[in-house]
């Protein structure tokens, strides 16, 4: 199926998800526009998902994948929740910055 | 290996963009091609199913929600980050905590427990010297038998993992519940909007059928 019949050992997998995980992470702790804190959050969801897969490979146990798909359900909920939120909140707004919204109730 | 490190670092170098392009447009197109990539990463990792669902939900459906609010909230919104005093003081700590926890990371990844060739969780075995063990673990494309097929994945969710299957569909309906509360606005509210609207609209109603 893939030309270069390499084997790549299943930690190397887990070293990318985490690189991708600190990035999305830092998405979110530096950036104040809402609609990419949201999409971070999607990378941090991703980044799981990978070793996920990984390790279900690595064992050749399908586990992983019942769990990467429960995590894609549960991303795609969270997803559509958070962007609700931005679309109340942001709406009336000429700006979007997380930091604005400091109130509750406001 | 060479198709591993080419998706390593599509997925990295997209990701990096979703996090710091200026225009959320950008990071929405970054953010397909990471998932683009992930797939790729999938079926290299024989999930075939998985990779068909990552492209349908998270490119078809996830990412058109994005691209929908986007468009909601209108390209002309200004978006205003942290101030450059206080993102200049915020990224370095945040950068040198994120590297130092991915070598955290990666050093216990060194010792983590390997499998010996398949089986379930409770084969594992560590083996003794730390380091060699990587050598000895490895993912080669193509795995046996039915593994990461649709019938497989359909037979474990449905009987294994039925009661985790039930579960999200119980959190799918509180979401949808959710999103109706949130973006529908409160009762009062619509009563109010309607109420406001029946003046106007009730006179053109009588005025027809006198006419």
């Amino acid at each position: 199926m893939i030309p270069v019949q390499m084997p790549v050992p299943p930690n190397l997998y887990a070293l990318v998800a985490g690189a991708m995980f600190f990035i999305g992470v830092a998405g979110v702790v530096l950036r104040r526009n809402p609609l990419i804190m949201l999409m971070s959050i999607e990378l941090m969801w991703n980044a799981a998902n990978l070793t996920f897969m990984a390790y279900a490979r690595a064992w050749l146990n399908n586990a992983g994948h019942i769990f990467a798909f429960l995590v894609i359900t549960v991303a795609a909920a969270e997803a559509a929740i958070g962007l609700a939120i931005v679309v109340m909140l942001f709406r009336p707004r000429p700006q979007s910055n997380v930091d604005d919204i400091a109130l509750l109730k406001g | 290996m060479l198709v591993f490190v080419i998706l390593a670092v599509a997925l990295i170098a997209s990701a990096l963009i979703v996090v710091t392009a200026k225009n959320p447009v950008h990071s929405v197109v970054a953010l397909l091609a990471n998932f683009a990539a992930l797939a790729v990463f999938y079926l290299s990792l024989s999930a075939e199913f998985v990779a068909m669902i990552q492209i349908i939900v998270y490119s078809g459906a996830i990412l058109i929600l994005f691209v929908f609010v986007i468009a909601l909230l209108g390209a002309g919104t200004t978006v205003t980050d942290l101030g450059a005093n206080r993102l200049a003081r915020i990224v370095t700590p945040t950068v040198i905590v994120g590297v130092l926890a991915l070598v955290v990371l990666g050093l216990s990844l060194l010792h983590a427990p390997s499998p010996q060739g398949g089986g379930m969780l409770g084969a594992a075995t560590v083996l003794p010297g730390g380091e060699n063990q990587i050598a000895a673990i490895t993912i080669t494309p193509g795995a046996p038998g039915a593994f990461g097929s649709i019938a497989d994945f359909g037979r474990a969710l449905f009987t294994t993992y039925l009661l985790p299957f039930e579960l999200t569909a119980f959190v799918l309906l509180i979401a949808v519940i959710g999103v109706v509360v949130l973006a529908g606005g409160s009762v009062q509210e619509r009563r109010g909007k309607a109420a406001a609207r029946e003046p106007i609209a009730k006179p053109e109603r009588t005025m027809e059928p006198t006419r």
